[in-house]
């Protein structure tokens, strides 16, 4: 029998409905690996209990011709930053340790709904803030990703890295990440998998422990084009719980991958080329051109000429909204509170600053700081005006194409033990290629495209018009065919 | 411009963080650098531009105006660190 953890979605799919294994045997064979590769720290709560009960409950409706969808019996893991009804939820925060929501966000109770077992809950950066998973007050996720001339500890980027991880590592079938400013698709890019942001809308963000509440978007974190494709048909959806949730019609995502894409205009942006990119960037950005141009698309170059303005208006716009949504961890409600007998601001006082760590504590001043009397306008009203030219720039390119390439992140992985030490700008240059899309709120999706020089994986990113997932989809699947990227992690590989 | 340690100290009280003494001056020197960075949106010009606060298109709608959700004090206070009859208890505020 074929190795039941290394199963697409749509093989899994397939294999459930004729019978070939059942979800319980899916589900025990994810859950071995997990332990396996538990030194991995991909998860920071695990359920095997509940999976197994859920397993259990869907080979019974499959057994009763009651099948509920495309993913009913399949194994996946939840971000840690989705609420889950009586299973700790806690950001990767100190503050939230314990914290047992009383509901289900909306995502995960679609993936419920639709039968999808939940294996546990997955690490990540602090309140999702950071580009490589060494925030998490749970400790550092590993990447299952070794370069071939060094064993040094690699970073799964982040700030879905533990749901990167899994997935990669064959630890699920597919897992939910979040995406603020590239939170889905840099680990993605980082651990050679297929990370799909939707359009702002897609997916209902209630019940998700919010961080920037503008910029904020769940999707599907899987190891194949045509996975993110059935997954995102289950995750989304119009929800009343969700002011900003799009009442649009839902199509059948899996339905776009028609694997023709003749004709099709793909924008290639020119300031996403800026002086230094690294060679083996470019030429793997070049070598997409070239798959796509194969296929038959036409291939312009397009200019968004405020790119090299979106990374500083991101981390205005984003700590200022996390300053005000972070506002509710007070130690009133839930979580922790640290007292010592004085008087309510100071129970404010200590509670947070035992309870956020050092990132999280930076980007709230930062936010705090530039929504303060005085400075309002400076910062946070100017980063505003800059991403509405942003949103512009997107507008304009788009009556002209109807995809853009570009890459997903301007590096292969970097190591542990110096992502420690750069300072937060050179951190957040990771983001440098995601942060555009997600200040115009548009769907960008990472597929991995080949190896570095070191035998680390890289992606590339399509990013589409608001509302046409599709578009993305049925490109990435023909860059998907043309790359044929079937490479494992290192660690999966015999001998290792 | 440039943070020092009392403003430090004073954001520090409206975000409220307590921050040690010992670690205003090296935040100060943190969060310099990132204002630093950031200042360069200074130099676009966005005369007449309006300020975009969010990318979603979709207008708010109505619903009927009735309760959807409550009568469930357990859950709310399942959490909460400390409670009692039903409420939150937070350290004593009114003297």
């Amino acid at each position: 029998m074929t190795d039941l953890t290394s199963l697409t979605l749509a093989e899994a799919r397939d294999g459930l409905a004729k019978g070939e294994f059942t979800s319980v045997e899916l589900t025990g064979a994810c859950l071995a690996a997990m332990e396996a590769r538990k030194d991995l720290n991909a998860f920071i709560v695990t359920c095997p209990e509940i999976a197994l009960d859920r397993a259990e409950a869907s080979d019974a409706r499959r057994a009763k011709g009651e099948a509920l969808g495309p993913m009913d019996g399949a194994p996946v893991a939840i971000k840690d930053l989705f609420c889950t009804e009586g299973v700790q939820t806690t950001a990767a925060s100190k503050i939230l340790q314990g914290f047992k929501p009383q509901y289900e966000s909306t995502v995960s109770a679609r993936l419920k709904a639709g039968g999808a077992v939940m294996l546990g809950k997955t690490n990540l950066d602090e309140f999702a803030m950071g580009s490589a998973n060494i925030t998490s007050a749970y400790g550092n996720v590993v990447s299952p990703w070794q370069a071939e001339d060094d064993a040094a500890p690699l970073v799964p980027g982040g700030s879905s890295g533990g749901s990167a991880a899994a997935v990669a590592a064959r630890m699920c079938l597919a897992a939910t990440g979040t995406d603020t400013g590239g939170s889905i698709r840099q680990p993605a890019a980082f651990t050679g998998i297929v990370g799909l942001k939707p359009t702002y809308g897609r997916c209902s963000r209630w019940g998700i422990v919010a961080f920037a509440s503008s910029l904020d978007q769940a999707g599907p974190m899987t190891r194949s084009v045509r996975d993110a494709a059935i997954m995102l048909g289950q995750m989304a959806g119009f929800d009343a719980k969700d002011s900003t949730s799009a009442n649009v019609a839902l199509p059948d995502f899996e339905k776009a991958l028609t694997g023709d894409i003749r004709g099709l205009k793909v924008g290639v942006p020119k300031e996403y080329r800026p002086i230094g990119l690294a060679t083996e960037i470019a030429a793997l950005w070049d070598q997409g051109i070239t798959w796509l141009k194969d296929a038959g698309a036409e291939v312009v170059e397009i200019s968004l000429p405020h790119t090299d303005k979106a990374l500083a208006t991101y981390y205005i716009i984003a700590p200022a909204e996390a300053s005000s949504n972070l506002a509710r961890y007070d130690g009133v409600r839930y979580g922790l509170r640290v007292e010592n007998g004085g008087n309510l601001d100071e129970m404010y006082m200590k509670t947070r600053a035992a309870g956020f760590g050092k990132e999280v504590k930076r980007r709230i001043l930062i936010g705090t700081y530039v929504l303060s009397a005085g400075y309002y306008d400076a910062y946070y009203l100017k980063a505003q005006k800059v991403r509405a030219l942003i949103a512009n720039d997107f507008r304009e390119a788009f009556k002209q194409v109807d995809v853009i390439l570009t890459p997903t992140a301007p590096s292969d992985p970097f190591p542990i033990e110096g992502g420690a030490k750069v300072d937060p700008i050179t951190m957040y240059l990771n983001d440098v290629f995601t942060v555009p899309a997600s200040l115009a709120g548009l769907p960008a999706l990472s597929l991995p495209g080949g190896l570095s020089q070191r035998g680390l994986p890289l992606g590339l990113q399509l990013i589409g018009r608001p509302f046409d997932e599709e578009t993305v989809l049925r490109a990435a699947q023909a860059m998907e065919a043309a790359a044929g990227f079937t490479a494992v992690p290192t660690l999966l590989r015999e001998g290792k | 411009m440039s943070l020092d340690k009392a403003t430090v100290r004073k954001i520090g009280f409206l975000a409220r963080l307590e921050i040690p003494e010992e670690d205003l001056e090296g935040l100060a020197h943190e969060l310099n650098g990132i204002l630093g960075w950031v200042e360069q949106l200074q130099q676009v010009n966005t005369e007449g531009v309006a300020p975009l606060a969010s990318v979603s298109e979709t207008r708010l709608y109505w619903r009927d105006d009735v309760v959807t959700d409550g009568a469930m004090p357990e859950k709310v206070l399942a959490n909460a660190p400390d409670g009692l009859d039903g409420y939150f208890l937070v350290p004593k505020v009114v003297e």
